[in-house]
Protein backbone atom coordinates (compact mmCIF):
# COMPACT_ATOMS: atom_id res chain seq x y z
CA UNK A 1 0.00 0.00 0.00
CA UNK A 2 2.67 2.51 1.08
CA UNK A 3 5.83 2.82 -0.97
CA UNK A 4 9.21 2.94 0.73
CA UNK A 5 9.37 6.70 0.18
CA UNK A 6 5.91 7.05 1.76
CA UNK A 7 6.96 5.07 4.82
CA UNK A 8 10.07 7.17 5.21
CA UNK A 9 7.94 10.33 4.99
CA UNK A 10 5.53 8.97 7.62
CA UNK A 11 8.36 8.10 9.98
CA UNK A 12 9.95 11.52 9.50
CA UNK A 13 6.63 13.25 10.16
CA UNK A 14 6.06 11.34 13.40
CA UNK A 15 9.60 12.10 14.53
CA UNK A 16 9.16 15.80 13.76
CA UNK A 17 5.79 16.04 15.50
CA UNK A 18 7.07 14.23 18.61
CA UNK A 19 10.15 16.41 19.02
CA UNK A 20 8.22 19.61 18.34
CA UNK A 21 5.50 18.64 20.83
CA UNK A 22 8.00 17.91 23.59
CA UNK A 23 9.89 21.16 22.98
CA UNK A 24 6.68 23.16 22.74
CA UNK A 25 5.39 21.80 26.04
CA UNK A 26 8.66 22.96 27.65
CA UNK A 27 8.67 26.38 25.95
CA UNK A 28 4.92 26.94 25.84
CA UNK A 29 4.10 26.21 29.47
CA UNK A 30 5.98 29.17 31.00
CA UNK A 31 4.58 31.46 28.28
CA UNK A 32 1.04 30.23 28.97
CA UNK A 33 1.60 30.53 32.72
CA UNK A 34 2.83 34.09 32.37
CA UNK A 35 -0.05 35.05 30.04
CA UNK A 36 -2.59 33.54 32.42
CA UNK A 37 -1.30 35.39 35.49
CA UNK A 38 0.21 38.65 34.34
CA UNK A 39 -1.24 42.15 34.46
CA UNK A 40 1.67 43.45 32.41
CA UNK A 41 0.91 45.96 29.67
CA UNK A 42 2.82 43.66 27.29
CA UNK A 43 0.28 40.86 27.67
CA UNK A 44 -1.71 41.98 24.62
CA UNK A 45 1.36 42.16 22.40
CA UNK A 46 2.72 38.76 23.48
CA UNK A 47 -0.72 37.12 23.09
CA UNK A 48 -0.96 38.57 19.59
CA UNK A 49 2.51 37.37 18.62
CA UNK A 50 1.75 33.86 19.85
CA UNK A 51 -1.55 33.78 17.95
CA UNK A 52 -0.19 35.23 14.67
CA UNK A 53 0.44 31.85 12.96
CA UNK A 54 -3.30 31.15 13.26
CA UNK A 55 -3.98 33.93 10.80
CA UNK A 56 -0.81 34.27 8.72
CA UNK A 57 -0.49 32.29 5.54
CA UNK A 58 2.26 29.69 6.06
CA UNK A 59 4.05 31.07 3.02
CA UNK A 60 4.61 34.35 4.88
CA UNK A 61 6.14 32.56 7.83
CA UNK A 62 8.10 30.21 5.58
CA UNK A 63 9.38 33.00 3.37
CA UNK A 64 10.71 35.08 6.28
CA UNK A 65 12.13 32.03 8.01
CA UNK A 66 13.98 31.14 4.81
CA UNK A 67 15.50 34.63 4.75
CA UNK A 68 16.14 34.80 8.51
CA UNK A 69 17.75 31.35 8.64
CA UNK A 70 19.82 31.96 5.50
CA UNK A 71 23.51 32.91 5.52
CA UNK A 72 22.63 36.63 5.65
CA UNK A 73 19.68 36.38 8.06
CA UNK A 74 19.93 37.01 11.80
CA UNK A 75 19.12 33.43 12.79
CA UNK A 76 21.55 32.19 10.13
CA UNK A 77 24.34 34.44 11.44
CA UNK A 78 23.70 33.14 14.94
CA UNK A 79 23.67 29.44 14.00
CA UNK A 80 26.79 29.92 11.88
CA UNK A 81 28.56 31.61 14.80
CA UNK A 82 27.69 28.55 16.88
CA UNK A 83 29.27 26.39 14.19
CA UNK A 84 25.95 24.77 13.27
CA UNK A 85 25.78 26.04 9.70
CA UNK A 86 22.42 27.25 8.41
CA UNK A 87 19.06 25.67 9.19
CA UNK A 88 17.07 25.55 5.93
CA UNK A 89 16.99 22.11 4.28
CA UNK A 90 17.69 20.38 7.62
CA UNK A 91 15.48 18.44 9.98
CA UNK A 92 16.26 20.92 12.78
CA UNK A 93 15.24 23.78 10.53
CA UNK A 94 11.81 22.13 10.29
CA UNK A 95 11.76 21.76 14.08
CA UNK A 96 12.45 25.47 14.64
CA UNK A 97 9.86 26.51 12.03
CA UNK A 98 7.22 24.15 13.45
CA UNK A 99 7.76 25.53 16.93
CA UNK A 100 6.72 28.97 15.68
CA UNK A 101 3.91 27.53 13.60
CA UNK A 102 2.32 25.28 16.23
CA UNK A 103 2.90 27.58 19.21
CA UNK A 104 -0.70 28.89 19.56
CA UNK A 105 -2.10 25.36 19.54
CA UNK A 106 -0.06 24.56 22.65
CA UNK A 107 -0.06 27.87 24.52
CA UNK A 108 -3.75 28.68 24.26
CA UNK A 109 -5.21 25.47 25.79
CA UNK A 110 -2.71 25.61 28.68
CA UNK A 111 -3.40 29.29 29.24
CA UNK A 112 -7.17 28.70 29.22
CA UNK A 113 -6.83 25.83 31.67
CA UNK A 114 -4.70 27.85 34.09
CA UNK A 115 -7.02 30.85 33.83
CA UNK A 116 -10.04 28.71 34.59
CA UNK A 117 -8.42 27.50 37.84
CA UNK A 118 -8.65 30.96 39.32
CA UNK A 119 -6.43 32.23 42.11
CA UNK A 120 -7.78 30.20 44.99
CA UNK A 121 -5.86 26.91 44.61
CA UNK A 122 -2.58 28.81 44.48
CA UNK A 123 -3.50 31.02 47.42
CA UNK A 124 -4.42 27.93 49.39
CA UNK A 125 -1.10 26.34 48.44
CA UNK A 126 0.73 29.49 49.45
CA UNK A 127 -0.90 29.52 52.90
CA UNK A 128 0.39 25.96 53.28
CA UNK A 129 3.86 27.34 52.51
CA UNK A 130 4.24 25.65 49.17
CA UNK A 131 6.98 27.23 47.04
CA UNK A 132 6.27 28.20 43.42
CA UNK A 133 7.73 24.97 41.93
CA UNK A 134 5.98 22.86 44.53
CA UNK A 135 2.63 24.48 43.87
CA UNK A 136 3.12 24.24 40.11
CA UNK A 137 3.86 20.51 40.12
CA UNK A 138 1.45 19.50 42.89
CA UNK A 139 -1.43 21.92 42.42
CA UNK A 140 -1.53 23.50 38.98
CA UNK A 141 -0.35 20.54 36.92
CA UNK A 142 -2.89 18.01 38.30
CA UNK A 143 -5.77 20.49 38.18
CA UNK A 144 -4.99 21.80 34.70
CA UNK A 145 -4.09 18.36 33.31
CA UNK A 146 -6.84 18.30 30.66
CA UNK A 147 -5.49 21.56 29.27
CA UNK A 148 -1.98 20.13 29.02
CA UNK A 149 -3.24 16.98 27.31
CA UNK A 150 -5.27 19.02 24.83
CA UNK A 151 -2.22 21.18 24.15
CA UNK A 152 0.01 18.19 23.49
CA UNK A 153 -2.51 16.51 21.19
CA UNK A 154 -3.22 19.67 19.21
CA UNK A 155 0.46 20.60 18.95
CA UNK A 156 1.28 17.12 17.67
CA UNK A 157 -1.60 16.93 15.21
CA UNK A 158 -1.03 20.41 13.86
CA UNK A 159 2.66 19.70 13.25
CA UNK A 160 1.76 16.49 11.41
CA UNK A 161 -0.49 18.50 9.10
CA UNK A 162 1.96 21.29 8.42
CA UNK A 163 2.72 21.95 4.77
CA UNK A 164 3.34 25.50 3.61
CA UNK A 165 6.19 26.34 5.95
CA UNK A 166 7.95 23.06 5.23
CA UNK A 167 7.59 23.53 1.51
CA UNK A 168 9.26 26.93 1.80
CA UNK A 169 12.28 25.90 3.85
CA UNK A 170 12.47 22.12 3.51
CA UNK A 171 14.02 21.55 0.10
CA UNK A 172 12.28 18.18 -0.23
CA UNK A 173 15.22 16.01 0.87
CA UNK A 174 14.34 12.32 1.40
CA UNK A 175 14.69 11.14 5.03
CA UNK A 176 15.59 14.67 6.10
CA UNK A 177 12.81 17.12 5.19
CA UNK A 178 10.31 15.28 2.99
CA UNK A 179 7.33 14.87 5.31
CA UNK A 180 3.95 13.33 4.48
CA UNK A 181 2.24 16.55 3.39
CA UNK A 182 5.03 17.28 0.90
CA UNK A 183 4.97 13.68 -0.30
CA UNK A 184 1.22 13.96 -0.99
CA UNK A 185 1.80 17.20 -2.87
CA UNK A 186 4.43 15.45 -5.00
CA UNK A 187 2.06 12.60 -5.82
CA UNK A 188 -0.73 14.98 -6.83
CA UNK A 189 1.49 17.21 -8.95
CA UNK A 190 3.02 14.17 -10.63
CA UNK A 191 -0.54 13.05 -11.48
CA UNK A 192 -0.09 9.91 -9.39
CA UNK A 193 -3.53 10.24 -7.85
CA UNK A 194 -3.76 6.62 -6.62
CA UNK A 195 -0.76 7.01 -4.34
CA UNK A 196 -1.97 10.46 -3.30
CA UNK A 197 -5.28 8.91 -2.21
CA UNK A 198 -3.57 6.29 -0.07
CA UNK A 199 -1.60 8.88 1.89
CA UNK A 200 -4.35 11.52 1.98
CA UNK A 201 -6.99 9.13 3.26
CA UNK A 202 -4.57 7.98 5.97
CA UNK A 203 -4.12 11.62 6.97
CA UNK A 204 -7.88 12.18 7.14
CA UNK A 205 -8.30 9.07 9.26
CA UNK A 206 -5.50 10.22 11.54
CA UNK A 207 -6.96 13.72 11.94
CA UNK A 208 -10.43 12.32 12.59
CA UNK A 209 -9.24 9.91 15.26
CA UNK A 210 -7.16 12.57 16.99
CA UNK A 211 -9.93 15.17 17.09
CA UNK A 212 -12.64 12.67 17.95
CA UNK A 213 -10.65 11.34 20.91
CA UNK A 214 -10.00 14.92 21.98
CA UNK A 215 -13.71 15.81 22.01
CA UNK A 216 -14.59 12.51 23.67
CA UNK A 217 -11.94 13.13 26.33
CA UNK A 218 -13.13 16.70 26.92
CA UNK A 219 -16.76 15.61 27.10
CA UNK A 220 -15.94 12.91 29.62
CA UNK A 221 -14.01 15.32 31.81
CA UNK A 222 -16.75 17.90 31.52
CA UNK A 223 -14.20 20.52 30.60
CA UNK A 224 -13.88 22.78 27.63
CA UNK A 225 -10.33 23.94 27.35
CA UNK A 226 -10.25 24.41 23.63
CA UNK A 227 -11.36 27.77 22.39
CA UNK A 228 -10.02 27.23 18.91
CA UNK A 229 -12.91 26.23 16.74
CA UNK A 230 -14.10 23.94 19.52
CA UNK B 1 -46.35 45.72 -30.12
CA UNK B 2 -44.70 44.81 -33.38
CA UNK B 3 -42.42 47.82 -33.05
CA UNK B 4 -41.45 46.79 -29.54
CA UNK B 5 -40.59 43.28 -30.80
CA UNK B 6 -38.44 44.77 -33.49
CA UNK B 7 -36.56 46.96 -31.03
CA UNK B 8 -36.06 44.06 -28.66
CA UNK B 9 -34.89 41.89 -31.51
CA UNK B 10 -32.43 44.53 -32.62
CA UNK B 11 -31.07 44.90 -29.11
CA UNK B 12 -30.63 41.17 -28.82
CA UNK B 13 -28.90 40.98 -32.19
CA UNK B 14 -26.60 43.79 -31.21
CA UNK B 15 -25.81 42.12 -27.92
CA UNK B 16 -24.95 38.79 -29.52
CA UNK B 17 -22.93 40.25 -32.33
CA UNK B 18 -21.01 42.36 -29.83
CA UNK B 19 -20.29 39.41 -27.61
CA UNK B 20 -19.31 37.38 -30.63
CA UNK B 21 -16.89 39.98 -31.86
CA UNK B 22 -15.29 40.87 -28.52
CA UNK B 23 -14.84 37.87 -26.31
CA UNK B 24 -13.06 37.42 -23.05
CA UNK B 25 -11.23 34.15 -22.44
CA UNK B 26 -9.38 32.81 -19.43
CA UNK B 27 -6.22 30.87 -20.06
CA UNK B 28 -4.07 28.75 -17.73
CA UNK B 29 -0.33 29.36 -17.94
CA UNK B 30 2.57 27.55 -16.26
CA UNK B 31 4.15 29.98 -13.82
CA UNK B 32 7.62 29.76 -15.39
CA UNK B 33 6.14 31.61 -18.37
CA UNK B 34 4.58 34.43 -16.31
CA UNK B 35 6.80 37.30 -17.44
CA UNK B 36 6.68 36.67 -21.20
CA UNK B 37 2.95 35.93 -21.07
CA UNK B 38 2.28 39.32 -19.49
CA UNK B 39 4.03 41.03 -22.40
CA UNK B 40 2.35 38.73 -24.91
CA UNK B 41 -1.13 39.45 -23.58
CA UNK B 42 -0.46 43.18 -23.52
CA UNK B 43 0.75 43.07 -27.13
CA UNK B 44 -2.21 40.95 -28.19
CA UNK B 45 -4.80 43.18 -26.58
CA UNK B 46 -3.38 46.25 -28.31
CA UNK B 47 -4.29 44.86 -31.71
CA UNK B 48 -7.29 42.71 -30.87
CA UNK B 49 -10.74 43.48 -29.53
CA UNK B 50 -10.64 40.29 -27.48
CA UNK B 51 -9.55 40.21 -23.87
CA UNK B 52 -7.38 37.55 -22.26
CA UNK B 53 -7.40 36.86 -18.56
CA UNK B 54 -4.51 34.73 -17.30
CA UNK B 55 -4.26 32.35 -14.38
CA UNK B 56 -0.65 31.50 -13.49
CA UNK B 57 0.17 28.35 -11.56
CA UNK B 58 1.66 24.90 -11.66
CA UNK B 59 0.80 22.65 -14.56
CA UNK B 60 -0.03 19.73 -12.26
CA UNK B 61 -2.69 21.78 -10.48
CA UNK B 62 -4.12 23.12 -13.73
CA UNK B 63 -4.39 19.57 -15.02
CA UNK B 64 -6.42 18.59 -11.94
CA UNK B 65 -8.63 21.67 -12.26
CA UNK B 66 -9.27 21.16 -15.97
CA UNK B 67 -10.28 17.56 -15.28
CA UNK B 68 -12.83 18.95 -12.85
CA UNK B 69 -14.23 21.34 -15.43
CA UNK B 70 -12.31 24.54 -14.76
CA UNK B 71 -13.35 27.19 -17.30
CA UNK B 72 -10.07 27.64 -19.15
CA UNK B 73 -9.98 28.13 -22.90
CA UNK B 74 -6.29 27.38 -23.42
CA UNK B 75 -3.66 25.59 -21.39
CA UNK B 76 0.02 26.55 -21.61
CA UNK B 77 1.77 23.71 -19.83
CA UNK B 78 5.35 23.68 -18.55
CA UNK B 79 5.89 20.37 -20.27
CA UNK B 80 4.41 18.01 -22.84
CA UNK B 81 3.23 15.29 -20.46
CA UNK B 82 0.20 17.14 -19.03
CA UNK B 83 -0.98 18.11 -22.49
CA UNK B 84 -0.72 14.49 -23.62
CA UNK B 85 -2.67 13.41 -20.54
CA UNK B 86 -5.49 15.88 -21.33
CA UNK B 87 -5.67 14.58 -24.90
CA UNK B 88 -5.81 11.01 -23.62
CA UNK B 89 -8.66 12.01 -21.30
CA UNK B 90 -10.58 13.45 -24.26
CA UNK B 91 -10.54 16.98 -22.82
CA UNK B 92 -8.62 18.60 -25.65
CA UNK B 93 -8.12 18.12 -29.35
CA UNK B 94 -4.72 16.78 -30.39
CA UNK B 95 -4.79 18.84 -33.61
CA UNK B 96 -4.66 22.11 -31.68
CA UNK B 97 -1.46 21.18 -29.84
CA UNK B 98 1.69 23.23 -30.45
CA UNK B 99 5.04 23.91 -28.78
CA UNK B 100 5.06 27.56 -27.78
CA UNK B 101 8.49 27.74 -26.15
CA UNK B 102 11.61 25.74 -25.49
CA UNK B 103 13.18 26.44 -22.13
CA UNK B 104 16.89 26.91 -21.59
CA UNK B 105 18.70 25.81 -18.49
CA UNK B 106 21.39 27.74 -16.61
CA UNK B 107 23.50 26.95 -13.60
CA UNK B 108 23.22 30.10 -11.52
CA UNK B 109 24.58 31.48 -8.27
CA UNK B 110 23.64 34.65 -6.44
CA UNK B 111 27.36 35.28 -5.81
CA UNK B 112 29.41 37.16 -8.36
CA UNK B 113 32.60 35.54 -9.65
CA UNK B 114 31.90 32.17 -8.09
CA UNK B 115 32.46 30.38 -11.37
CA UNK B 116 32.75 30.90 -15.10
CA UNK B 117 32.74 27.29 -16.18
CA UNK B 118 29.89 25.59 -14.36
CA UNK B 119 30.86 22.09 -15.44
CA UNK B 120 34.31 22.47 -13.93
CA UNK B 121 32.99 24.11 -10.77
CA UNK B 122 30.43 21.35 -10.20
CA UNK B 123 33.18 18.77 -10.53
CA UNK B 124 35.25 20.43 -7.78
CA UNK B 125 32.39 19.76 -5.35
CA UNK B 126 33.27 23.05 -3.66
CA UNK B 127 29.78 24.27 -2.75
CA UNK B 128 27.27 23.74 0.06
CA UNK B 129 23.98 22.98 -1.69
CA UNK B 130 22.86 22.45 -5.26
CA UNK B 131 19.27 23.54 -5.88
CA UNK B 132 17.18 22.00 -8.61
CA UNK B 133 13.48 21.75 -9.32
CA UNK B 134 11.90 18.47 -8.27
CA UNK B 135 12.67 16.21 -11.29
CA UNK B 136 9.46 14.29 -10.73
CA UNK B 137 7.34 17.43 -11.13
CA UNK B 138 9.22 20.00 -13.16
CA UNK B 139 10.70 19.65 -16.66
CA UNK B 140 13.59 21.93 -15.64
CA UNK B 141 14.28 19.51 -12.80
CA UNK B 142 14.44 16.45 -15.01
CA UNK B 143 16.63 18.39 -17.46
CA UNK B 144 18.98 19.24 -14.56
CA UNK B 145 19.09 15.56 -13.71
CA UNK B 146 20.05 14.68 -17.28
CA UNK B 147 22.80 17.31 -17.22
CA UNK B 148 24.29 15.92 -14.01
CA UNK B 149 24.13 12.45 -15.41
CA UNK B 150 25.68 13.52 -18.75
CA UNK B 151 28.54 15.10 -16.79
CA UNK B 152 28.93 11.99 -14.66
CA UNK B 153 28.24 13.98 -11.49
CA UNK B 154 24.93 12.44 -10.47
CA UNK B 155 26.11 10.34 -7.55
CA UNK B 156 28.68 12.86 -6.37
CA UNK B 157 26.20 15.74 -6.19
CA UNK B 158 23.18 13.87 -4.85
CA UNK B 159 23.93 14.47 -1.18
CA UNK B 160 23.92 18.22 -1.80
CA UNK B 161 20.59 18.48 -3.61
CA UNK B 162 17.77 20.63 -2.39
CA UNK B 163 14.63 20.42 -4.47
CA UNK B 164 12.13 23.18 -5.07
CA UNK B 165 8.61 22.14 -6.01
CA UNK B 166 9.08 24.23 -9.15
CA UNK B 167 11.74 26.51 -10.63
CA UNK B 168 10.31 29.58 -8.88
CA UNK B 169 11.04 28.03 -5.52
CA UNK B 170 14.39 26.75 -6.72
CA UNK B 171 15.27 30.31 -7.67
CA UNK B 172 14.19 31.43 -4.17
CA UNK B 173 16.57 28.92 -2.54
CA UNK B 174 19.50 30.27 -4.54
CA UNK B 175 18.53 33.93 -4.40
CA UNK B 176 18.28 33.85 -0.58
CA UNK B 177 21.81 32.40 -0.47
CA UNK B 178 20.68 29.20 1.23
CA UNK B 179 21.89 27.20 -1.74
CA UNK B 180 25.10 28.45 -3.31
CA UNK B 181 24.09 27.47 -6.80
CA UNK B 182 21.47 25.61 -8.75
CA UNK B 183 19.73 24.93 -12.03
CA UNK B 184 17.05 27.42 -13.02
CA UNK B 185 15.51 28.65 -16.24
CA UNK B 186 17.49 31.23 -18.17
CA UNK B 187 14.30 33.28 -18.32
CA UNK B 188 14.33 33.68 -14.53
CA UNK B 189 17.74 35.31 -14.28
CA UNK B 190 17.41 37.48 -17.37
CA UNK B 191 16.41 41.11 -16.99
CA UNK B 192 15.92 43.16 -20.14
CA UNK B 193 17.72 40.69 -22.35
CA UNK B 194 20.73 39.72 -20.23
CA UNK B 195 21.65 38.00 -16.98
CA UNK B 196 21.49 40.72 -14.34
CA UNK B 197 23.84 39.51 -11.63
CA UNK B 198 25.58 36.58 -10.00
CA UNK B 199 27.53 33.84 -11.75
CA UNK B 200 25.97 31.78 -14.48
CA UNK B 201 26.80 29.04 -16.91
CA UNK B 202 24.45 28.41 -19.74
CA UNK B 203 24.13 24.67 -20.00
CA UNK B 204 24.99 23.40 -23.51
CA UNK B 205 21.75 22.16 -24.98
CA UNK B 206 23.19 18.80 -26.04
CA UNK B 207 23.51 17.83 -22.36
CA UNK B 208 19.76 17.39 -21.96
CA UNK B 209 16.56 16.78 -23.90
CA UNK B 210 14.94 19.99 -25.12
CA UNK B 211 12.54 21.46 -22.54
CA UNK B 212 9.50 21.72 -24.76
CA UNK B 213 6.48 23.54 -23.39
CA UNK B 214 3.22 22.69 -25.13
CA UNK B 215 -0.09 24.52 -25.34
CA UNK B 216 -3.49 23.20 -26.32
CA UNK B 217 -7.05 24.38 -26.92
CA UNK B 218 -9.47 22.86 -24.42
CA UNK B 219 -12.73 21.38 -25.65
CA UNK B 220 -14.86 24.11 -24.08
CA UNK B 221 -13.17 26.70 -26.34
CA UNK B 222 -13.28 24.72 -29.59
CA UNK B 223 -15.41 27.38 -31.26
CA UNK B 224 -14.07 30.44 -29.50
CA UNK B 225 -12.96 33.22 -31.84
CA UNK B 226 -10.81 34.76 -29.11
CA UNK B 227 -8.96 31.49 -28.54
CA UNK B 228 -8.31 31.18 -32.27
CA UNK B 229 -7.12 34.78 -32.48
CA UNK B 230 -4.77 34.39 -29.53
CA UNK B 231 -3.24 31.21 -30.94
CA UNK B 232 -2.61 32.77 -34.32
CA UNK B 233 -1.01 35.69 -32.49
CA UNK B 234 1.24 33.22 -30.65
CA UNK B 235 2.50 32.01 -34.04
CA UNK B 236 3.23 35.54 -35.23
CA UNK B 237 6.70 37.01 -35.59
CA UNK B 238 5.96 39.65 -32.96
CA UNK B 239 5.07 37.00 -30.40
CA UNK B 240 8.17 34.93 -31.19
CA UNK B 241 10.34 37.98 -30.71
CA UNK B 242 8.86 38.59 -27.26
CA UNK B 243 9.36 34.94 -26.31
CA UNK B 244 13.02 35.07 -27.34
CA UNK B 245 13.60 38.25 -25.33
CA UNK B 246 12.71 36.36 -22.19
CA UNK B 247 15.31 33.65 -22.68
CA UNK B 248 13.21 31.00 -24.39
CA UNK B 249 13.75 29.51 -27.78
CA UNK B 250 10.77 29.37 -30.05
CA UNK B 251 9.92 26.68 -32.52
Amino acid sequence: MFSEADLSAIWLTLKLATIVTILLMIIGTPIAWWLARTHSPFKGVISTLVALPLVLPPTVLGFYLLLAMGPNGFIGQFTQALGLGTLPFTFWGLVVASIFYSMPFVVQPIQNAIESLGKRPLEAAATLRAGPWDSFFNVVLPLAKPGFITAAILGFAHTVGEFGVILMIGGNIPDETRVVSVQIYDHVEALDYAQAHVLSLSMIAFAFIVLFSLYWFQGKRGVKVMKLGG
Amino acid sequence: MRFLNLVLGLILCLFFSLSASAERITIAVASNFTAPMKSLVAAFEQTSKHKVRVAYGSSGKFYAQIKQGAPFALFFSADQAKVSALIAQGLADEKSRFTYAVGRLVLWSNRDNLFLDGQHFLATDNYNKLALANPRLAPYGSAALEVLSSLGLLQQSKAKWVQGENIAQTYQFIHSGNAELGFVALSQVMRTGKVAHGSYWQVPSQLHQPIKQDAIVLNSAKNSAAAKAFISFMHSKAAKQIIAQYGYEHV
